[in-house]
């Protein structure tokens, strides 16, 4: 298969190795994987704060270029979400509206991509640590994605997963909202660690790299040892 | 202070108040696992919601006709219907009723659209003494505040709190059981009801076909305020309307597990009218008050219209992080939490009450609570652009705008890298201070670091 790899602005800028590791993993399964240069971003900052036309403008370029691909995998939950349901709302009753349903129907998070698109589940990984998962907020809500990366997650050798209480609990960062409203979003990201922290998990295991980003940052903040990982980066582990 | 600004600096002052964020979060982790062993007892709680979705949808969508039905069953009974179509139409209304009747002193049982209106203060300006009987709502009285979340008025305060002031305005001896502080209140409420001229209530349906009201309840007080008074008051929402008494098998037992983790509330009535001939109790008038207050502007938006199928069950204001981590009050609304920063702004003003939609990760943990499915976190983005869209930010405009050239630009958004590096040799110095341009995000969070290579440089190198 042809498969697009939508990577996101700050997966690309912070946490290639997300990005890589699914280049990784989507070669070995025999897939040829392409990486528009063109995309960057998908818009969310301006969809969320209410900039609907700015939005589009950046938008429209992304659905244009992936017109023809025939399958998209983005390496985030939140900007799956933003492609897959939100890209529908924004061209509503525009000439772009077919262009956009397409391509939503075509766009997959990773972890359901592997699991629910290609049926693979055992990608021959090996992670010796205990682990919890944080099921970020779009992947789990927008897109109804539970069950396909622990799936992933119970065929990684010496992985043992402990799930926290607050798993399905929002990390508090919110896109725009971490900024407009950083006391909030700060409390709400001290609740998702303590939750964490209290399984004894070495790691936090994610499938968004942007909900990620902020647990990192405040743990980093707290002098926590604990860690966060992106589940490609897991799974591509030998 | 506006509105906004308000909310930002209680939502300050509570993130920083560890015991209460820990108060609020332990109560409602209980409720949680109260909720989730009684909504395993449903077959498919899925599909109850589904089911009470759709009545709820149809109901609001045929709203004439169901009020009309509603209003000619109920005055067939004896039952007086007053229309209001704004708050002060409706305290107008109950005020005339008071004067009437020269009542002197009101009982209520808990009446969120009374908190709407302002009506405790219309009817101590009119010289009446007011006392709330549900516990939660006598004891925020007592305390001069506003109820804390629509269903548990006093949940933000302790035990020892309350008898603090009970011990303070009730003289009673300090004590730190719960069933005691009930009685000690109930003892003060007592003498209130059998005085008592007239009996307020709120509603949490009214059924079409009958004309009745159901109210539910846990400790009989709405029971003795509907019944020992003279005269009964029923103020309530346009949107209480359902088509069918069946439908309350439904929507009861719902409204009881979403809403507090029980299987059915403890009391459950339902009020068809006056005391009718022969009868030995009841008031003898019955008022029903229909209260629109821009509840048919909320219908009129197609896209937010459900929010109208609300039960006011408080599940999303149970779940949501926001509300754990900010608390009731900070929101400044009668109806707190998700559905209250979707319908405020219906209700009292776009512009003034904007910032509740922005104040939201959109974590979506309301909606997947929702025992009707109203699409709350959606209808937050959706005010964000209505908003935004009657009155942009120019600077964030701007800034959007500036965004999509670089983002529609490779060439550009390489070079942004390398900015981004240089930058971040130099950040140690102003991080975290006010110097620092990231300061909204370095204060409590540390900032990811560029990649020393990042993803698409990688991907040149392999596909130069
Ligand atoms: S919006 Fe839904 S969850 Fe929230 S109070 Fe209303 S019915 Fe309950």
């Amino acid at each position: 298969m042809r498969v697009t790899l939508f990577i996101p602005c700050f997966v690309d800028m912070c946490f290639p190795r997300a990005g890589i590791a699914m280049v990784e993993i989507l070669e070995r399964l025999g897939h040829t994987v392409e990486c528009p240069e063109e995309i960057a971003c998908c818009g969310q900052p301006a969809f969320n704060s209410g900039y609907w036309p700015e939005t589009r403008a950046v938008a429209l370029p992304i659905l244009q270029r992936l017109r023809n691909a025939e399958v998209v995998v983005i390496a985030s939950g939140s900007c799956g979400a933003m492609v897959k349901n939100f890209y529908p709302e924004l061209f509503k009753e525009t000439e772009h509206a077919q262009a956009a349903c397409d391509l939503a129907s075509k766009t997959f998070e990773f972890s359901d991509f592997l699991v629910t698109k290609l049926g693979v589940t055992d990608l021959g990984a090996r992670f010796p640590h205990k682990v919890t998962f944080h099921d970020g907020c779009h992947g789990l809500r927008e897109l109804g994605i539970k069950k396909q990366p622990r799936t992933l997650l119970a065929h990684v050798r010496e992985l043992e997963l402990v799930e926290m209480t607050e798993a399905e609990s929002c990390c508090g960062f919110g896109g725009t909202f971490s900024a407009k409203f950083p006391m909030i979003s700060t409390a709400m990201g001290e609740v998702k660690c303590a939750s964490a922290r209290e399984t004894g998990a070495e790691f936090i295991v994610s499938n968004d790299a942007s909900c990620n980003m902020h647990i990192q940052g405040l743990l980093d903040r707290q002098g926590q040892p604990l860690k966060t990982i992106h589940l490609a980066e897991v799974l591509n582990t030998r | 202070m506006n509105s906004a600004a308000q909310f930002r600096d209680d939502a300050k002052r509570l993130t920083h108040d560890l015991r209460h964020r820990e108060l609020i979060q332990s109560a409602l982790k209980k409720y949680e696992v109260a909720r989730d062993a009684k909504k395993a007892r449903y077959q498919d709680w899925e599909s109850a919601r589904v089911e009470a979705s759709d009545i709820k949808w149809d109901a609001v969508n045929h709203l004439d006709a169901h009020l009309a039905e509603f209003a000619r069953n109920a005055e067939a009974h004896g039952t007086k219907v007053h229309w209001a179509s704004t708050g002060g139409q409706a305290r107008e209304i109950i005020l005339g009723i008071v004067r009437e009747k020269n009542a002197r002193s009101i009982i209520k049982s808990k009446v969120m659209t009374g908190e709407e209106i302002h009506l405790n203060e219309a009817l101590e300006k009119a010289d009446m003494s007011v006392v709330e009987s549900d516990l939660g709502e006598y004891i925020v009285q007592l305390r001069h505040e506003a109820p804390y979340h629509f269903v548990f008025p006093a949940m933000h305060l302790t035990r020892g709190e309350i008898s603090d002031l009970f011990e303070r305005e009730l003289g009673s001896a300090p004590t730190n059981d719960a069933g005691e502080l009930t009685m000690i209140a109930r003892r003060a409420l007592r003498k209130k009801y059998i005085t008592a001229d007239i009996g307020i209530s709120g509603a949490n349906f009214a059924i079409a076909e009958t004309g009745m009201v159901s109210i539910t309840e846990n400790e009989g007080n709405a029971r003795l305020t509907c019944a020992l008074p003279k005269v009964h008051i029923a103020l309530m929402g346009i949107e209480k309307l359902l088509p069918k008494l069946e439908d309350l098998a439904l929507f009861l037992p719902m409204l009881a597990t979403a809403g507090a983790g029980q299987v059915l509330t403890g009391y459950n009535t339902m009020y068809g009218g006056p005391r009718q001939p022969g009868e030995a109790d009841g008031p003898e008038e019955f008022h029903v008050v229909l209260l629109d207050n821009h509840r048919t502007r909320l219908l009129a938006d197609a896209e937010q219209r459900d929010a109208l199928q609300c039960i006011r069950c408080g599940a999303c204001l149970n779940v949501c992080p926001i509300y754990k981590n900010v608390g009731g009050h900070t929101y400044g609304t009668t109806y707190q939490g998700p559905i209250g920063a979707v319908i405020t702004p219906h209700l009292r003003g776009l512009q003034d009450w904007k910032h509740l939609s922005f104040a939201s990760s959109l974590c979506g943990a309301c909606t997947s609570a929702c025992p009707v499915k109203i699409d709350l976190h959606h209808h937050l983005l959706q005010s964000r652009r209505n908003a935004r869209g009657q009155k942009p930010l120019w600077w964030e405009k701007i800034a959007f705008k500036l965004f999509a050239v670089l983002a529609n630009s490779p060439a550009l958004w390489a070079l942004a890298k390398p900015m981004a590096r240089f930058g971040q040799i130099f950040h140690p110095l102003v991080k975290a201070t006010r110097l620092d341009p990231a300061y909204v995000w370095t204060q409590s969070r540390e900032l990811p670091k560029v990649a020393p290579q990042t993803f698409k440089e990688y991907w040149k190198g392999r596909n130069p």
